[in-house]
């Protein structure tokens, strides 16, 4: 499915200022993996996802999608396989136009844009259905601008967005970290609910262990740029904060420092 | 005064043309795109020089707008390829086409009096139809029949025309491409992660932008009778005015309401330019100096009134939570003088 092979990425070589962000990241997800990554700050998380998404090309290595070398190709390119919902509440749909313009140009995604008519009473039909999967009205707001609604409404529309086309990636960066707990756990259950409905295979970036460790089958703990820890299906189930904490002070000799990291 | 109105209306409704383009690249895109300045010309450049020349005047309208759709693109590259700053990358295209309008036109102003022009050939097919008589009589009954436009033709072929793109428009921005054109104007980051290829999406953007423009100074040209390279000084500014009155004055509920009120700025600021220019002490010369005015009160207005109106707002509430208080004080007073 997604393969990451000896991915390198270095920032401001050459300077003062030199950080190996990735060092030689290797990573294999198979079709329905949901993998959850956590670290701490300047662990190099948000990196890779802007490595496999092509917001960056690495300087080494090669990423293959469904067995296809995606290494040189653009970002938006690539978007027509990989969907995506950012930190930011605010980024990742348009506040200016409406929720289903904005349903529109998601599903555009994996097709060319014509010019055609973006809503068609057909994907009227269509959009109203899948907005009634995240239970929270929107099917009958389908002419409100997306500018009016809360973050967490904002937020579940654009996993939505992200998701409704199957793409056969999904990157989850930090989506639930700007919202309020409610809003948080909201977002969280219906991930876990669309994940499950369209089987897709996921990357998630979270700082918090907890959801870490509820979500997903597979779990990867980073550090410094490096995969440190991976932990299979078998043993993710038997897994706990305490054990993940002692795990990183064997690895690396050190407490892990990030308060947020820690907060549960 | 009947009169100069109504040819305020008349060019009203073409620089609306030009002002749909600057909506399209400023509000729509988000772009301060000054290429404007200079495509503008360009157009009318464009369209003189081959009516002069003998060619069809209505393919030389439409190859000005071809034109000026080049010019849009070319400005869109500079920005998306060349990465220079976009107010940067509009002034340094309208440079540019300075001197290739004055290339275009071999000199600096072509007369177009006594040609055959796109509108000349409106009027005459109008004036055989024997219509005028009909407005005119309906005119003279209501006692205006000492101010007689010279002829309805063009006034109602334009409103045609301008309504004819404003609908273009319209139905383009609710299409795939057009969804994605203003995703790209309001947020880069999402479009681009659903797949929108947002360089090309600004290059076109400014390309149908500075098309429209140049297609209003084409036809513009035509209506004056001459191409000037100094005629798109300010245009910029002129197509601002006009947004901006417009969605001021009519709203920008949904697409095709803003569309309809940049045009009906467009008219208005005209309007409001040749009432201006009617009092004693200004001159022509000052018509830069009454658009830069007009902008400016469009844009501060809207402000003073919205802050007033909180004002008010915030002193009723006020009022209202000290008279409560009053009574409340009065009550409190009786109970204690009760017993």
């Amino acid at each position: 499915m997604l393969q990451l092979n000896q991915i390198h990425k270095v920032f401001n070589e050459g300077t003062p200022d030199e950080k190996t962000a990735l060092d030689s990241i290797d990573l294999t997800m198979k079709k329905g993996d949901f993998i959850t990554v956590i670290g701490s700050n300047g662990a190099g998380k948000s990196t890779l996802m802007n490595i496999i998404s092509g917001v960056m090309l690495p300087d080494i290595g090669a990423i293959y999608l469904d067995n296809k070398n995606i290494s040189l190709l653009s970002e938006y390119r690539r978007a027509k396989m990989i969907g995506r919902v950012f930190q930011d509440p605010m980024a990742g749909t348009s506040p200016s136009m409406t929720i289903e313009e904005n349903l529109a140009m998601a599903y555009s995604r994996n097709k060319n844009r014509t010019l055609r008519k973006g809503v068609t009473r057909q994907r009227k039909e269509m959009f109203r259905e899948v907005l009634e999967s995240l239970h929270l009205g929107l099917e009958n707001r389908l002419n409100a601008k997306v500018g009016l609604l809360s973050g967490g409404e904002r937020q579940a529309l654009s996993l939505l967005m992200a998701t409704f086309t199957e793409p056969s990636i999904l990157l989850l960066d930090e989506h639930t970290a700007a919202l309020d707990p409610a809003r948080a756990e909201l977002i969280t259950n219906l991930t876990k609910e669309i994940v499950k409905k369209y089987n897709l295979t996921t990357l998630m970036v979270t700082h918090n262990m907890q959801q870490a460790l509820d979500l997903g089958n597979r779990l990867i703990m980073m550090d410094k740029g490096q995969i440190i820890l991976t932990v299979d299906e078998e043993q993710k189930k038997k897994l706990t904060i305490e054990q993940l904490l002692n795990e990183f002070q064997r690895i690396r000799g050190a407490k892990m420092t990030n308060d947020r990291a820690l907060l549960t | 005064m009947t009169t100069a109105i109504f040819g305020a209306f008349e060019s009203g409704i073409i620089y609306a043309i030009m002002a749909l383009g600057v909506y399209l690249s400023f509000r729509v895109l988000d772009f301060p795109d000054l290429t404007v300045d200079g495509s503008f010309v360009t157009g009318a450049a464009v369209a003189a020089m081959m009516i002069v020349s003998g060619a069809n005047p209505f393919i030389a309208t439409l190859l000005a707008l071809v034109a000026g759709f080049i010019a849009g693109c070319l400005t869109g590259i500079l920005h998306t390829f060349g990465k220079i700053n976009a107010l940067l990358s509009g002034i340094l295209m309208m440079i540019a086409l300075y001197s290739i309008n004055l290339r275009i036109m071999g000199k600096s102003n072509v007369p177009l009096l006594n040609t055959e022009t796109a509108l000349s050939h409106v009027r005459d097919a109008w004036d055989k139809t024997g219509l005028d008589n009909i407005f005119n009589s309906l005119l003279t009954a209501v006692g205006l029949g000492d101010s007689l436009p010279r002829t309805w033709g063009i006034l109602i072929f334009m409103i045609i025309v301008t309504f004819a793109i404003k609908l273009l428009t319209d139905r383009f921005l609710q299409t795939e491409i057009g969804l994605a054109l203003r995703a790209t104007g309001d947020n880069k980051r999402m479009i681009r992660s659903l797949s929108a290829n947002t360089n090309f999406l600004v290059i076109l953007g400014l390309g149908l932008a500075n098309a429209m423009v140049a297609f209003s100074g084409a036809l513009i040209a035509q209506q004056g009778g001459f191409a000037d390279v100094g005629m798109g000084i300010g245009m910029i500014i002129i197509g601002l005015a006009s947004v901006i009155i417009g969605e001021a004055i009519f709203g920008t509920k949904t697409i095709a309401r803003t569309t309809l009120a940049v045009i009906g700025g467009a008219i208005i600021y005209r309007i409001v330019v040749t009432l201006a220019l009617r009092v004693e002490f200004l001159e022509p010369g000052d018509m830069k100096l009454i658009t830069a005015t007009i902008v400016i009160i469009a844009l501060i207005l809207p402000k003073i009134i919205h802050k007033s109106r909180e004002n008010k707002r915030k002193a009723k509430r006020i009022a209202s939570v000290k008279a409560s208080e009053y009574i409340k004080g009065e009550s409190d007073a009786s109970i204690k003088s009760n017993p």
